[in-house]
């Protein structure tokens, strides 16, 4: 039996350093960083005191959702409702009106988040309940804090009614979303899945991470500079919020309907490493980041010199240099044998549940433009990733017969995500 | 306040939360909240929380259970500040 193939025919972006598909494909291109300074951080005594937030996006939710929605969207919410949306219209499709009673039977969503409805938490629900003011939470407390909040959101939306659910695995949920979806495409269960993932802006789901002395602290007076993977001066890595959304479908459906692809989606690979061999909670475990890049070219049917450019986790954190070494061990190349490798961390930070969906949509971006966006501030490589330092572009590489890219995401918890796109030329 | 008064100001806390904006154009004491100006039934609480906010009045929730239509709402808050 042959497999069902899957393609990516839709996409919604809201980034820091750009919401939409041409804003941040043109942000890419420049290397524009999306990341400034957050005074409220300061203010609370964070020593990482600058963000990546997506920009305007009030207004976008004003034009978006009637003010009922309104009362009770978070941020979390905004982000992933305002990237669903443009994903199903990118990919054709109108709208619903709410008062038509026809459901999508056969489109469902996999959209995840890392951490979820925090600032509802932490503004609303702790505040009020410990003041002795329950029957003041009203009625939107628990949408915006559940953990299938955002799926939920977007299923009403957009009337879906295939299987809706949220994803969390860290770090690694955006990019376990797409996976999930699209097993659920090729699996014959669903022909259109949206899927992705969102996080939303709130200091209270920075608190954490700044607590563990894993953010950035010493670019603070300069915020574009703060974020810097693969450099020697990396010293943690930057938060950021925003979501990203891919409408996935069935190659049958999407030819059927005449769908512009966007790219294929070739395969991919989960797996944890158990917190085994160097792994822990907040540590890779390096054979099962090697398993994972391995088989998800297995899945995809490619032999490790067809991967044209990667598109890494690269956090600017001490696990870059792990990660490079994993990526030409799996690649079974010497060091100046690497394709391309950038970090679109560099430019937006680090948006957590949300990174691995906002980078599938930088490294489909990148194939159908065929280059590699520069991966900006580390002029000085890391003295582990210097042999590899020409494989890291720091303006824009056009790369001719871009094909392949493969994009991975490592998350807490010692979970491994990859996936490989195909630039999409014909069936 | 006269009643036409508590009127408008209960037609404005609902503004947000109604789905048919041709029955709020037409929106009486006799329109049902839920059924006439499709107004999501879990919000029904955030509206109360609202009347209260106004009003700067307390409404218990078995009085709240009896709102069915805007003059319900009208007649209960005026029966608070009276």
């Amino acid at each position: 039996m042959t497999r069902r193939r899957v393609v990516v025919t839709g996409m919604g972006v809201v980034a820091p350093n750009g919401v939409g598909l041409d804003a941040f494909d043109a942000a890419l291109r420049a290397g524009r960083s999306g990341i400034r300074g957050i005074p409220r951080l300061a203010e609370l005594g964070f020593a990482c005191t600058v963000a990546g937030v997506p920009q305007g996006i009030d207004a976008l939710a004003e034009a978006y959702f009637d003010a009922d929605l309104l009362l009770a969207m978070n941020s979390n919410h905004r982000f992933g409702s305002i990237a669903a949306i443009d994903a199903w219209t990118d990919a054709g499709f109108a709208r619903p009106d709410p008062a038509d009673d026809r459901v999508n039977w056969e489109a469902g969503a996999v959209l995840g988040t890392g951490i979820g409805g925090l600032d509802t938490v932490g503004t609303k629900l702790v505040p009020m309940t410990d003041a002795g003011k329950v029957r003041r939470l009203g009625s939107t407390t628990v949408e915006q804090v559940m953990s299938s909040g955002i799926s939920a959101r977007v299923s009403g939306l957009l009337a879906l009614g295939n299987q809706v659910t949220t994803n969390s695995s860290a770090c690694s949920t955006g990019t376990e979303a797409i996976l999930d979806g699209a097993a659920r495409i090729r699996a014959g269960l669903a022909e259109r899945m949206l899927c992705g993932g969102s996080e939303g802006d709130s200091h209270y789901i920075w608190a954490g991470f700044d607590g563990m002395r894993v953010l950035s602290r010493r670019f603070n007076d300069a915020p574009e500079k703060a974020s810097r993977p693969l450099s020697e001066s990396a010293g943690g890595f930057v938060p950021a919020a925003g979501a990203a959304v891919l409408h996935l479908e069935s190659l049958e459906s999407a030819e059927k309907r005449g769908a512009r692809i966007h790219a294929e989606i070739l395969g991919g690979a989960l797996n944890c490493g158990g917190h085994r061999g160097g792994g822990s909670m907040t540590a890779p475990n390096p054979e099962g980041v090697r398993r994972c890049i391995g088989a998800a070219l297995a899945d995809a049917g490619l032999s490790p010199r067809d991967v044209h450019a990667i598109n890494g986790h690269l956090t600017a954190t001490g696990a870059d240099p792990n990660e490079v070494e994993a990526w030409a061990a799996a690649l079974e190349c010497r060091p100046d044998e690497l394709p391309p490798i950038t970090s679109t961390k560099s430019m937006i930070g680090h948006a957590l549940g949300a990174a691995g969906a906002i980078e599938a949509v930088a490294s489909i971006l990148m194939l159908r433009g065929g280059y590699v966006h520069p991966s900006i501030n580390c002029e000085d490589v890391h003295p582990r990733i210097a042999p590899f330092a020409a494989s890291i572009p720091h303006e824009i590489r056009a790369v001719p017969g871009l094909t392949t890219i493969a994009k991975a995401s490592f998350g807490f918890g010692d979970v491994n995500a990859c996936v490989v796109f195909r630039r999409w030329t014909s069936a | 306040m006269s009643q036409n008064q508590v009127f408008e100001k209960v037609v404005a806390i609902l503004k947000p939360y109604v789905k048919d904006a041709d029955a709020l154009a037409s929106v009486s004491l006799e329109s049902n909240i839920l059924d006439d100006l499709k107004v999501n039934s879990a919000r029904l609480v955030d509206v109360v929380l609202a009347f209260e906010d106004v009003f700067g009045i307390e409404v218990a929730d078995d009085d709240a259970d009896k709102v069915a239509t805007v003059g319900d709402a009208v007649r209960l808050i005026q029966g608070k500040l009276a």
